[in-house]
């Protein structure tokens, strides 16, 4: 009973956040919504008995990519309304469509048919965190190691990109032309 | 209706995942389609989160951590090149990324 109107409550509300994230002309407005989503998204998490899955979701999720995306913001003029797309094409909607409908089929037809068994139960008597540990680093070791290793480079790779000079342009243009983009930006504001 | 099962997280996440879809055919500005690639992602941990619980099996639970490992270093490296893009053309509309016109 509970879990229906919790399930329910929270269905709404995260597709609304959405809809408003995915609809919006400002891009605060956006920002706020998602954030919000992802909230109400570790609820479904809490109710599906994946409490470790739930707090990592609220942790990375609202603590870290939206705090970034609130940091990137600053960059970008984000007080502008966002100008859309003018002619919507029913060409590529249809084939976008018709693309996505057939990768699930292909997908999710042999799944479907054939005899789904647990490949890791649950282990009985101890705690999620506990099970998602022992299964953690025992089955899945590997690529928890790679998955660090991404995570380092992804590091890495966006200090260097955004974090150098931070005032001049980089990477794509050479230091006389910067130089020269930057005379010319002064001339065309006096 | 009131017992909560696995087709109603499926359908759920079928309804968010569309959400996503559509927001990234309808923005033009790149970093509403990063917005729109992070529903995506949620939609798909809701549905491996269902599965892992009604099955009994963790494997449902460990893909989700490592959707959301590659969801934050997406996050990371794309902003990088976001930055390096709008410092390099003022704006980061679609658009502007048709340097070859075929």
């Amino acid at each position: 009973m509970f879990e229906a109107i919790a399930f329910y409550l929270f269905a709404f509300l995260t597709t609304v956040m959405f809809i408003i994230t995915v609809m919006s002309k400002h891009a605060l407005y956006s920002m706020t919504a998602l954030a919000a989503g992802m909230i109400f998204i570790s609820a479904f998490f809490f109710m599906l008995g994946a409490d470790f899955l739930g707090a990592v979701q609220i942790i990375v999720y609202t603590g870290a990519v939206m705090a970034l995306y609130a940091f990137g913001m600053m960059f970008f003029d984000s007080t502008r309304e966002l100008k859309e797309k003018t002619t919507p094409s029913l060409l590529v909607f249809g084939l976008g469509g018709m693309a996505a409908l057939l990768t699930v089929i292909i997908v999710a037809a042999p799944i479907v048919s054939g005899n789904i068994t647990a490949a890791y139960p649950i282990v009985e008597g101890v705690g999620n965190t506990q099970a998602v540990g022992m299964v953690l680093f025992t089955k899945y070791l590997i690529p928890f190691e790679v998955a660090a290793v991404m995570l380092l480079v992804a590091m890495i790779s966006g200090i260097v990109l955004a974090g150098k000079k931070m005032d001049v342009s980089l990477t794509l243009v050479e230091d006389d032309e910067t130089s020269r983009l930057d005379t010319e930006k002064e001339k065309a504001t006096s | 209706m009131m017992e909560i099962g696995l087709n109603h997280y499926l359908v759920l996440s079928t309804i968010l995942f569309a959400i996503g879809l559509l927001g990234v055919m309808r923005r033009r500005n790149l970093l509403m389609l990063f917005f729109a690639t992070e529903i995506l992602l949620n939609s798909v941990n809701i549905a491996f989160a269902a599965i892992s619980h009604f099955y009994g099996d963790l494997s449902g639970q460990m893909f989700a951590f490592f959707v959301i490992a590659i969801a934050a270093s997406e996050v990371a490296v794309g902003l990088g090149l976001l930055v390096v893009w709008f410092k390099r053309s003022g704006s980061i509309d679609l658009e502007t990324l048709k340097s070859m016109r075929g």
